[in-house]
């Protein structure tokens, strides 16, 4: 799977006094699986580029190709966009609508036209990759569930529909600490079992560190860092600039290592820290 | 699609027209929808169109983007016109079968669809060139002396303002379900009417839900700044007629008069 935009551009309603740029030649490749992180400041147009790439909104100009066909040109089928790439939106759990929480998951497997028989199998496998439980859950209104198990099942009702690439914004916004460590586990694991390829949205440094194979940093429009975590948290100033900051372990380290001078660290995580700050004191 | 419908948005802006008061605009806003009824011929919509363009002019309000608004009507006004056409008696033009149209029937759909335009882009132009606030502000002032006999007036004028305030708000709600569901592979393009009627179900149960949730949360937050309605509340900023109010008075009282005249023609 490869995912190619080429001078992407997108300007919010043109003709009013109030248009916005909200991508202003945005060019990037994905090719093969891994979890790519995006951040970026509010307004950045993350959000817009995202609903691009799942054929929801079309480019004032640019293109976008899927495994090398365009979808941005003339004729486009958005259902096969859809099979290929799922969009979990932030919030998802604001567009639950159906009675039960299987009938809910088994819209959009029933939008693509998949054999009823195969939806039911389409269904628990999606509810139970979120982890919820298949047989507890079913029946239940999800309107009943906490917040945590709605947003896993609203994020199911897009995994059932079984896509190739898995676009999530924000997953874990407005979540308790546990649920919030769920999904992130969630989403590690779902895409080391399917080998998929994962895009995910976030304003939480610690979980771009830790998920993401890859960074994609925006800033008013344009992609202004790519590259690996580490590369891209080591430019810790022009992060600030942009409204960004580094993990808190990262921000940990820097503090420490100012204070005490042979100590150096490039830990992310805690974990590093805690490995780095370990054998500094053992010598 | 749901961007086009520019009834009741606000274009910023700081004309002649912008500037008046906004009782001055909702007064003049109902006049016009008044003498719009009075018109009885060509000459006076001729006269109206006239008026309502120099108003558009001088308000810097791009005319493109207040006939986009049009679209979202256009049905409501085709369905009129077609009505007019077939439904009135008279000398007959065209006939088939069980269908005729008559003279009496053109002259009538005409009327009944620039009337119909006009209207709306009249009330759209006020809402267009007041900010919401003040078009509540106005409102609660012109209604305050009908408090007497037990009108709520600072009641009204704030669930308008409420209204209006949400306007926005849920449209773009509605805007990012569908896409939530457009994601989800959900059609709303295609097919019978039944089947797109269907289809409307996945938007608007998640759009009732969250609207519920948006009233419960806009009551918590009144309630925790300790509203507790109109009686005793002063205001920062009190509106003030000024002379382009005058000017704008005279002017609409011209031009009913021109109309009024034109009856005769």
């Amino acid at each position: 799977m490869r995912i190619e935009a080429r001078n992407l551009k997108y300007t919010y309603s043109p003709d009013m006094p109030g248009s916005a740029t909200a991508l202003d030649g945005v060019s990037f490749c994905v090719d093969g699986a891994g979890i790519v992180g995006i951040i970026g400041h509010t307004g950045s147009g993350k959000s817009t580029l995202l609903q691009h790439l799942n054929g929801l909104i079309a480019p004032t100009s640019g293109d976008i190709f899927i495994d090398g066909e365009c979808i941005t040109g003339g004729k486009r089928n958005l259902t096969d966009i859809r099979r290929k790439i799922g969009l979990v939106f932030q919030y998802p759990e604001y567009q639950l609508f159906e009675e039960s929480v299987a009938a809910d998951v088994a819209f959009g497997p029933k939008n693509l036209g998949v054999k009823s028989d195969e939806i039911e199998d389409r269904v628990r496998r999606a509810i139970e990759v979120v982890g919820l439980d298949y047989e507890d859950v079913k029946d239940k209104s999800p309107f009943e569930l906490s917040g945590g198990m709605k947003r896993r099942a609203a994020i199911a009702g897009v995994i059932a529909m079984e896509p190739e690439v898995l676009m999530l914004d924000e997953p874990t916004a407005g979540l308790d600490p546990a649920a919030h460590r769920d999904i992130l586990a969630m989403i590690k694991r779902m895409q080391r079992e399917m080998e998929m390829i994962i895009l995910f949205v976030s304003h939480n440094m610690a979980d771009i560190a830790e998920l993401s194979d890859r960074v994609i940093v925006m800033s008013e429009g344009k992609i202004a860092m790519d590259g690996t975590p580490r590369e891209v948290f080591a430019e810790r100033e022009r992060l600030t600039e942009m409204g960004l900051s580094l993990p808190l372990a990262g921000k940990l380290g820097l503090e420490i290592s100012e204070r005490l001078k042979d100590f150096a660290t490039e830990a992310l995580s805690i974990d590093e820290l805690a490995g780095d700050i370990e054998r500094y004191i053992k010598g | 699609m749901i961007r086009d419908i520019t009834l009741g948005q606000y274009y910023p802006g700081n004309s002649v027209i912008h500037r008046l008061d906004a009782r001055t605009k909702i007064i003049a806003t109902l006049l016009y929808i008044v003498v719009l009824f009075m018109v009885k011929n060509f000459w006076g919509f001729l006269i109206a169109a006239a008026f309502m363009f120099a108003i558009i002019e001088f308000s810097r309000v791009p005319v493109r983007f207040i006939f986009r608004g049009l679209t979202a009507v256009f049905l409501i006004i085709a369905f009129t016109f077609v009505i007019n056409l077939f439904m009135v008696d008279g000398r007959v033009l065209w006939e088939w079968k069980f269908l005729s149209i008559t003279y009496e029937g053109v002259s009538r759909a005409f009327f009944m669809a620039v009337r119909l335009v006009l209207l709306i882009i009249g009330s759209s132009l006020m809402t267009l060139t007041t900010k919401p606030i003040e078009l509540t502000d106005g409102l609660e002032k012109l209604l305050k002396p009908f408090s007497k006999i037990g009108l709520p007036s600072h009641e009204i004028a704030l669930m308008m303002t409420i209204a209006l305030r949400f306007i926005p708000t849920l449209m773009e709600e509605t805007d990012k379900i569908i896409k939530a569901q457009q994601a989800r592979g959900a059609d709303f393009e295609s097919g019978n009417l039944l089947y797109r009627a269907k289809a409307l179900i996945p938007i608007l149960i998640p759009l009732f839900i969250n609207s519920f949730r948006i009233a419960q949360d806009l009551a918590l937050a009144m309630e925790a700044r300790c509203y507790h309605g109109g009686s005793g509340r002063t205001r920062m900023n009190e509106i003030k007629f000024h002379r382009g109010d005058v000017i704008a008075a005279l002017l609409m009282a011209v031009f009913t008069g021109i109309i009024v005249l034109s009856r005769s023609l």
